[in-house]
């Protein structure tokens, strides 16, 4: 204990200065976290715990297919749209048979008995998901091959996507209304929990944590990985060192497709009904989470560690400031500093002292 | 410094850099140079790559601060912090590269950064009118609201001397000037030099070109290995004068003892043929096990194309590469490593380096496959035994593997990029520039290491601008001149002068 003291008053001013800038992320985190709890104690409970992590599970989902690709220097503006897009797809596939607004109303994929296990569901999701993946790579060729720049890319898509859904989702008989009446095991899907003893863990959170050990071990194990950090870090070097951008860059985005439909279909069922508009701003959310949690976006440089902490920190902000009652308008100007503080903090650990 | 001896009567200077000297960690850049020019001259500045013209030149800009030395621009001294600075006290330089909005009119790029304006807006008339007037005094045929993209390179060069004496300046630095012009062009610069001339512009003129050094200047000055050799009038001097001026110096032992010997031949390169011109053009050679060959030529002469096309980043219209006497295909880098070509590439910033990314990241990139067990994932302590064979045989003086590349000096992440491709045992390896910007003991170490190589039975092709390493270690030297092979020679039977001669054979 007195040797931590004895560093603690050996630390010049510079090393504090430098140990804040390094994690002043989390200190805003904690800082915001003693402000919520002081204004209301109860804020601390397994429940809201509980609340805030399973509320982060799909958007920590979007937010690695997003950050794989900011990671390469790109940026994906057609991710929450693609959310959309597969969430309407699953909730049409999945409604209950005995509901009245049915898009398909001869449509039974899961087995009538409610009782039997019905592995079904994953067909529609699995669907979902790979249009969705197709989507992206239709995204990756764009960037790849034709050199347009990520972000009109996929300004460009995400508009394309929403006709192409809107087109699908407002169809006669039914016209333009929420598709709803979701089967209760799809439902059950995403809103269910696996109980230890008495304590539930939402299957949210074990789909988010599933998700989350994959994209660890892709991005730190495997080729794709290394070629993602060299892709982004710098192209040329990658090119002569015989990365293929192209492939890499298809790749990045195939992938990312498929998670933004993966967490579209888990967002109907956490939510219950699935529109044209399901999913719309997401994407910018997932970017701010990585962007917060360090993914640099001049590439080359972000982990998962730092995504999933950017995403549990929106969350706990967009959770705690409601829990205390903040003004929903100031909530908006809240996370709005919190993106430019944290990108400018974050941007002087790599700037080049002159 | 009192050698001027010519000069010495004519109290005219228009420009003074007097004793100047540069220190680089590890490099004396300039050692007591001096640079006289006369009002209404031009004044050749000549000496090898590297010699020290293009330092002298930035030193005047104030890109870099002299550690020593004087500059009186018109008798009077000054230190120009900018090139912007510089501009605006009448120095300005005509680059070799020509930086200009392309997107933008001529008008619009001479007059940038100062527009006439005419109350709050932009008065594009008298612009026009300005413009014009420049042009017609140098006889420049161009129409200022044309697009700068629109131009030929020679009319972008003239639009950078209108935009010179725009400024109202006096002294006019112009660097390589004819390097892509052809004779017609050059015809017409000179005449708009000797326009500069008659206004009372110095002008210093940086070429490798004899003939034409001797046509259009007036005075030469010679540099060499960063020191000052001699100013003298240009009418008492020949080509051969020049030139040996230029070499004039000893190798010492600056090389470690070349004691590798050259086998049967591993590449043979074919009528290689680039489809993007002005690019390399037909070029063909050997390459034997065990053999350091040199490519030498001048900066324009696309020595670096050649690599680029061997190795599949330079797009080849024509040609066919033989190893080992079959021949194969290098469309992009991936072939080319697999056909064993490794390439250290001229540009260690910007193609060499992944500098956000640490030591062992940038040792094993090239070499990938190699670190991936049965279920494709990455094998960790194979990546870190390799990194620290790099660290260890290269003798990369670092705190660890997790070190950051970007924060070791130029020789050392030079050296793991040397290891980077060694880890890929690649059997030719092509080395572009491999010692820019490295000091002299990394110098040394990297030369080892070529031999070493070339011991192992590797063949090794390295393009330098340096003559006296071109000398010191090939075995043979490719002299490329405008694209094309000029010759290739036995180093044991050339000289410095055989080689400046071949690199102008095609100019």
């Amino acid at each position: 204990m007195s040797s931590v003291t004895e560093k603690l008053r050996n630390m010049t001013k510079k090393d504090v200065a430098a140990w804040m800038m390094n994690n002043a992320i989390f200190i805003v985190l904690v800082v915001l976290l003693l402000v919520i709890i002081s204004i209301s104690p109860d804020f601390v409970s397994i429940n809201n715990f509980r609340n805030i992590l399973s509320q982060a599970s799909t958007r920590i989902i979007i937010a690695l297919g997003v950050g794989g690709l900011i990671i390469t220097q790109g940026t994906d503006l057609s991710a929450g749209r693609m959310v959309g897009l597969s969430a309407v797809i699953s909730a049409s596939l999945l409604q209950a048979p005995g509901y009245a607004y049915r898009m398909y109303p001869n449509l039974n994929l899961l087995p009538i008995n409610p009782d039997e296990p019905a592995f079904q569901i994953l067909l529609p999701i699995l669907l979902a998901a790979s249009i969705t993946a197709i989507f992206g790579l239709i995204n990756g060729f764009i960037i790849a091959k034709l050199n347009v720049t990520p972000f009109i890319t996929t300004l460009g898509t995400m508009i394309i996507i929403y006709g192409v859904n809107s087109i699908y989702f407002d169809r006669p008989p039914y016209g333009a209304q929420p598709i709803g009446g979701l089967d209760p095991r799809y439902m059950k899907f995403a809103q269910g929990s696996i109980y230890i003893g008495d304590f539930a863990v939402p299957y949210l959170v074990i789909y988010a944590a599933i998700v989350t050990v994959l994209i660890w071990v892709l991005w730190n194990k495997t080729r794709f990985g290394k070629n993602i950090y060299a892709v982004g870090g710098n192209p040329e070097a990658a090119v002569v060192s015989g990365v293929s951008l192209v492939k890499t860059l298809l790749i990045v985005y195939t992938l990312a497709g498929f998670l933004y439909g993966f967490a579209g279909s888990l967002e109907a069922a956490r939510v219950g009904s699935a529109t044209n508009n399901t999913g719309n701003m997401y994407e910018l959310d997932a970017i701010a989470a990585c962007v917060v949690g360090g993914v640099s976006f001049s590439g080359g440089i972000g982990t998962v560690a730092g995504v999933v902490t950017g995403v549990l920190i929106f969350q706990v902000i967009n959770y705690g400031l409601a829990f205390i009652g903040v003004n929903p308008y100031l909530q908006y100007i809240i996370k709005g500093l919190i993106i430019i503080t944290a990108v400018a903090i974050d941007t002087r650990k790599y700037l080049k002292k002159k | 410094m009192d050698h001027n001896t010519q000069l010495k009567n004519n109290e005219n200077y228009l420009l003074e850099m007097i004793n100047i000297s540069k220190e680089f960690p590890g490099v004396k850049a300039l050692d007591g140079v001096q640079l006289k020019v006369r009002t209404g001259t031009v004044h050749a500045l000549m000496g090898e790559n590297g010699a020290g013209k293009s330092t002298l030149m930035k030193c005047l800009f104030g890109i870099y601060h002299e550690d020593n030395g004087e500059i009186y621009l018109e008798g009077k001294k000054v230190k120009f912090n900018s090139a912007k600075q510089a501009l605006e006290n009448g120095v300005s330089m005509v680059h070799q590269e020509l930086n200009q909005v392309r997107q933008r009119n001529i008008m619009d790029n001479i007059w940038l950064g100062r527009y006439p304006k005419k109350g709050i807006f932009i008065d594009e008339q008298k612009m026009y009118e300005s413009t014009k007037k420049i042009f017609e005094e140098l006889d420049i045929r161009l129409d200022p609201r044309e697009k700068s993209g629109k131009l030929t390179v020679s009319q972008m060069q003239m639009v950078e001397i209108a935009k010179a004496v725009s400024y109202n300046s006096k002294v006019i630095v112009m660097d390589e000037p004819t390097s892509s012009l052809t004779e017609k062009e050059v015809n017409h610069l000179f005449k708009i030099i000797n326009a500069l001339k008659q206004k009372g512009v110095g002008i210093i003129y940086i070429s490798h070109k004899m003939e034409e050094i001797l046509q259009i200047s007036d005075d030469v000055t010679v540099m060499r290995d960063g020191k000052w050799i001699d100013t003298r009038p240009a009418a008492e001097l020949t080509t051969d004068m020049i030139i040996s001026l230029m070499v004039g110096r000893d190798l010492t032992n600056r090389f470690p003892p070349k004691d590798n010997v050259p086998g049967e031949t591993i590449l043979r390169v074919e009528d290689l043929t680039a489809t993007y011109q002005p690019s390399i053009q037909n070029v063909g050679f050997e390459l034997r096990k065990g053999e350091i060959l040199g490519i030498a030529g001048l900066v324009g002469s696309k020595r670096t194309d050649i690599v680029e096309a061997l190795f599949g980043i330079r797009q080849v219209a024509s040609g066919k590469i033989y190893v080992h006497g079959k021949e194969v295909q290098n469309r992009a880098p991936q072939q080319a490593i697999k056909n064993g070509f490794a390439l250290i590439t001229e540009e260690r910033r910007s193609t060499g380096i992944f500098g956000i990314l640490d030591i062992n990241f940038n040792s094993i990139i090239a070499n990938l496959d190699e670190y991936f067990n049965k279920f494709g994932l990455v094998d960790e302590d194979k990546c870190k035994t390799d990194t620290q064979w790099v660290v260890d045989s290269m003798r990369v003086k670092t705190p660890s593997q997790k070190t950051l590349i970007s924060s070791l000096s130029g020789g050392n992440q030079q050296k793991v990029i040397i290891g980077r491709w060694l880890l890929t045992e690649p059997e030719i390896l092509m080395m572009d520039e491999p010692t820019r910007g490295i000091d002299v003991g990394a110098k040394y170490e990297i030369y080892q290491l070529m031999i070493d190589l070339a011991k192992k039975d590797k063949g090794v092709l390295m393009i330098s601008s340096e003559m006296p390493e071109l000398l010191g270690i090939t075995d043979r030297i490719l002299v490329m001149s405008n694209g094309q092979v000029a010759g290739i020679v036995e180093t044991k039977n050339t000289t410095q002068e055989e080689i400046l001669r071949l690199s102008a054979k095609f100019l």
